[in-house]
């Protein structure tokens, strides 16, 4: 076995700490090209990742960069950089450990690219940036190890895409790099060993004992929960028992917005002026800070958050998890309570609130599965090539290129093992020329092929536009809020434009658990006073959502199918069992549909428990049909077991809408033209490099220079419909949607079997829809100028002026 | 035609759907901020390389408005091009095609600050048409003694009405008791909302705004909305 550098080793002794055997093992194996590292959170995951790096680079190393590592979170890199550095400085070793993200000044990563330290902590974007400069090879260069820290979320997303692309690119640069993955628990480890290692090299998996099982069981609460709503201020009592029970408690919700509403009646009834924070993604960062630092010290008693705390940060004494709403899936329940205590062999605590009744019945189902240790998921598919036009982008800003060459070293990122010529050339072509049907650039190329076939930019400046827009995280456009004060303003962090847009002077809103009056606009940026004279709106965030897995929804019909739920609390029992006698349960084999008016429109409510991809693409499906109809559908929301639809008529007999017949070419003519393919194409744009999020010295006024993307997305759709961002955009949007035939499996198996409940109010189960985040817009151009001209008749009402 | 006819100063106007004002009497069509050439000036400054079918989008809308009404008369408000370069540098089929619907109607370019030559014998930039001023920005305050109107283009106005389906934010015009101003007719155009304070000085308690983009509607302006 290699052995730690005898001062380390020295100082570990006096710590009174030994290796777990997975550290062992990994330290033995580090010669190891790829090594995928699974091991629960708590379990010394990231020191096995750099035990190998400290053994190799002994007491006093030489300069250069040895190890890289990446994490999906800058605060995960902070926290690691601080916890590394004690060992290191404590046991006198002369390694220098130094982190480069978004929030890195610039002088620093200048330095970095000269001179890097020995260890680099750093994001996939930081990484994308490095490797757009032309001094990449030099910064690089003696690279010995890179560490992919909590691969298991990267997996699920572009980011890891991208990051997978850079490595392949390092690759090439240093090619006897050792790549190594740390990753929670996942289902299918095989999957993640193959998106980390060189295609098509073999990559070990170690995985670490799993400890304990976990303690997880629902919280007892003496009042019912309500019928809707995610808030679960009704279990506040109980919860805070639970905190004052506790060192430090972690509160977990699935959004920002219920965070907040959370944190504020929380607030309101902590009498004992317990310190208690709130952490989440749309706060300022000098607000997180804030409570990073306290959390750190051990000064909070409690942080309400979400997911932006999922990841494993270090926070210390945390000795027990709260999720508060059902978890939408067990994988992440299980990663979530990996989050109390962090000690490894001792068992980690967590309590389930359901914030509804339907959620009573989802909680139970999902504490079934962890007890029976399953884990759902699904796998991703190929590689996205919005990512690879970025990518083709960010090297040619490196310097010139060769195409076969970036071919071949594309093809070594397991995601995209699979890419044709033909599909890689369609990416190339569209970085070069636009790739449009209409050769118009052929003086204004982005990419120009030199006489020696290197690829490279037109324009050197264009490197710089290229370098403003890495990244493949795409944010709804968002504003600033900045509370009025002397000193210009305190940042709070941040809503969605569109709410924003909603409000009007002296409206309230909460954010960073405080209630604050909207005063104005000023130059995008929102200004509020502290003041809580008026109930509060609800700002919306971006917030992230989780999909049921059919594991669970199956669990959930099943139990629907009881006769009585004595395992259930009272309130629960009571509400399905009110749910069966004024409608009726879903059952598996029929497809319940409701109709009620409610808040001035119709609705239609469809319960096909079909995963909430499925219950999406349904609501396009029907919507488009109701649109035929003339009936006038506005939009609808999707969850894993429903779809709600509301309209501006009511639908009296659904049982057409269901008709098998047509669908595919429903299914085709819906795909041209719906919301969700406009959203798809934005994002897939935006990471292509067709629409530029940032652009050198734009001012910040001009809005109108700026458009829409749908005006592209129209453009494209009447005179290329074959290009390849509209392809890429297909690609995108079947990925998140269905499985389209599973809609038309479930439209077969209940044909003749729909039941249809007209009813004069929303239903029990009904309710929780309306809270649904992410309502998809399908309102068509009749209804549309039916709805303004509505509108347009009540403003003119309202001066007083007659149409 | 889904057009939507208005009084201005004394004078029976109409608002097209794609953005296009149109005086019936006089025949006269007004269009303002075609920006044709948007993308190929992207390209050429090492930008983005835009679908560059927006040239052929805006005359096919034109072509569409000449042929419903009959217009005898096409004033267009500045703007016309993205800048000089695109004027003078217009792929030979979109110029073939601009000649074309040249040779049916009187054709009159008013220069605009991305086009400040537009035109034979380069850059006007005021016009006189009866009692109307035309120009390519609005001047604040009063207008020049015996006329009535002013149309103008520059601003891309927007406006936003909340309706039972939620929020719907389109084109618009904005029309004050004395002035104007036109939506953006070009393809690749955005729009600024009437609530910027860049509108301020021309709001009036009476202003209204025509929606487009669908069937033209009028809408008021309340200025506690606008003024946000």
């Amino acid at each position: 076995m290699t052995a730690l550098p005898e001062p380390l080793q020295h100082w570990f002794d006096q710590q009174g700490w030994s290796l777990h055997p997975h550290q062992t093992e990994m330290l033995a194996q580090k010669n190891a090209p790829a090594k995928l590292l699974i091991a629960p959170t708590g379990g010394g995951k990231t020191l096995a990742g750099f035990l190998p790096t400290l053994a190799e680079l002994g007491v006093s190393p030489e300069p250069g960069l040895h190890t890289l590592y990446i994490s999906p979170l800058k605060a995960l890199a902070a926290d690691i950089k601080r916890n590394l550095r004690r060992p290191v400085e404590e046991a006198g070793l002369s390694i220098r450990i130094e982190d480069r993200t978004g929030d890195t000044s610039q002088t620093q990563r200048k330095r970095q690219r000269a001179d890097p330290p020995h260890i680099l902590l750093t994001t996939p974007e930081s990484l994308a940036l490095l490797l757009s400069y032309e001094d990449a090879a030099r910064t690089f260069a003696g690279l010995q190890r890179v560490i992919v820290d909590e691969i298991h979320a990267l997996a699920e997303s572009k980011r890891g895409d991208q990051l997978m692309l850079g490595l392949a690119r390092l690759q090439t640069l240093v090619p006897d790099l050792r790549r190594v993955g740390l990753s929670a628990t996942v289902e299918d480890p095989p999957a993640i060993a193959r998106f980390l290692a060189r295609n098509p090299d073999p990559c070990e998996i170690l995985t670490a004992d799993p400890g304990p099982d976990p303690d997880i069981s629902m919280l007892e609460v003496d009042e019912a929960p309500p019928w809707s709503g995610g808030g679960g201020r009704y279990a506040i009592p109980a919860i805070l028992e639970q905190v004052r029970a506790h060192k430090t408690t972690l509160i977990f919700h699935n959004t920002r917005a219920q965070a907040e509403l959370f944190f504020h009646s929380l607030w309101l009834a902590n009498e004992d002026a317990l310190p208690i924070g709130i952490h989440h993604g749309s706060l300022a960062r000098e607000q997180r800070i804030k409570v990073e630092q306290a959390m750190a010290e051990g000064s909070l008693r409690a942080i309400v958050c979400t997911g932006s705390l999922d990841l494993g940060i270090d926070w210390g004494d945390v000795d027990l998890v709260i999720q508060v709403g059902a978890p939408k899936n067990v994988k992440r329940l299980v990663q979530r309570i990996g989050r109390a205590n962090h000690r490894y062999n001792a068992p980690s605590k967590a309590l389930l609130v359901p914030a509804n009744r339907f959620e009573v019945v989802e909680c139970h189902a999902a504490l079934k599965a962890v007890a029976e240790g399953q884990l759902d998921g699904e796998p991703r598919g190929p590689g996205p090539r919005d990512v690879l036009c970025q990518h083709i982008l960010i090297t040619a800003a490196s310097g010139p290129f060769d195409a076969d060459t970036l071919y071949d070293e594309v093809r070594s990122a397991g995601a995209y093992a699979n890419l044709t010529r033909e599909e890689f050339d369609d990416c190339l072509n569209f970085c070069a020329t636009g790739g449009y049907a209409l050769r118009a650039y052929d003086r204004w190329q982005r990419l120009l092929q030199r006489p020696d076939g290197l690829w490279q930019l037109r324009d050197p400046r264009a490197a710089r536009q290229i370098r403003m827009n890495i990244g493949t995280i795409i944010d709804t456009e968002t504003l600033k809020v900045r509370l009025k004060n002397r000193r210009g303003g305190t940042p709070l962090g941040e809503v969605e434009e569109g709410f924003a847009a909603t409000l009007t002077p002296g409206d309230t809103f909460l954010i960073g658990g405080q209630i604050v009056r909207y005063e104005r606009l000023n130059e995008m940026t929102v200004e509020v006073i502290r003041r809580a004279d008026k109930e509060p709106k609800i700002a919306t965030f971006m917030g992230t959502k989780f999909a049921t897995s059919t594991q669970l929804s199956d669990t959930i019909l099943a139990m629907f199918q009881q006769p009585d739920w004595p395992e259930l609390p009272p309130a629960t029992r009571d509400w399905l069992a009110l749910q069966r006698s004024v409608s009726k349960l879903p059952e598996r084999d029929r497809l319940l549909v409701e109709t009620f008016p409610h808040d001035g429109r119709d609705h239609l409510c469809v319960y096909g428990f079909a995963g909430r991809n499925a219950q999406q693409t349904l609501g396009l499906l029907l919507s488009q049909r109701m649109q035929v109809r003339g009936l006038d559908p506005v939009g609808f929301a999707a969850t894993d077991y429903a779809t709600l639809i509301w309209g501006l008529r009511p639908v009296e007999d659904p049982l057409p809408l269901f008709a098998p017949g047509q669908l595919r070419a429903d299914f085709e003519t819906w795909l041209a033209g719906n919301a969700v393919m406009k959203r798809t194409f934005r994002a897939s744009a935006s990471v292509a490099g067709l629409i530029e999020r940032n652009t050198p010295g734009r001012r910040k006024t001009g809005r109108q220079a700026t458009f829409s993307s749908d005006i592209l997305y129209d453009t494209l759709h009447k005179y290329d419909p074959d290009h390849v961002l509209m392809q890429i955009t297909r690609e995108e949007a079947l990925r998140g949607l269905v499985d389209f035939g599973r809609i038309e499996e479930m439209l077969d198996r209940t044909e003749g079997r729909v039941d249809h409940r007209a009813l004069p109010r929303v239903t029990p189960l009904a309710a929780p829809l309306f809270l649904e985040p992410g309502r998809v817009p399908v309102a068509g151009a009749e209804t549309r100028d039916r709805m303004v001209a509505e509108a347009a008749e009540r403003l003119l009402a309202t001066a007083g002026l007659q149409s | 035609m889904n057009m939507l006819s208005f009084d201005f100063a004394g004078l029976e106007l109409c608002a097209l759907p794609s953005g296009a004002l149109w005086w019936p009497s006089e025949q006269r069509l007004f269009v303002a901020d075609l920006h044709f050439g948007k993308s190929e000036r992207l390209a050429r400054r090492g930008g983005t390389l835009l679908p560059p079918y927006e040239v052929r989008e805006t005359l096919e809308r034109l072509e569409h408005d000449v042929g419903e009404t009959g217009a005898k008369e096409l004033l267009c408000l500045g703007d016309s091009f993205d800048d000089m370069t695109c004027a003078t540098q217009m792929r030979p089929a979109e110029r073939t095609r601009l000649q074309t619907l040249q040779g049916k109607v009187d054709w009159h370019w008013i220069a605009g600050n991305h086009d400040p030559n537009a035109g034979i014998g380069g850059g006007i930039a005021v016009l006189y048409v009866g009692p109307l001023v035309l120009r390519h920005i609005a001047e604040p305050g009063s207008l020049p003694a015996g006329i009535a109107g002013e149309l103008s283009g520059h601003f891309h106005p927007k406006h936003h009405v909340v309706t039972r389906g939620g929020r719907v934010a389109r084109r618009c015009f904005l029309i004050t008791p004395s002035r104007i101003i036109l939506p953006a007719y070009g393809a690749y155009t955005g729009g600024l909302a009437l609530s910027d304070p860049a509108f301020a000085p021309f709001l009036t308690p009476d202003s209204r705004a025509i929606l487009i983009g669908g069937r033209p509607i009028e809408v008021p302006i309340l200025l506690r909305e606008a003024a946000q």
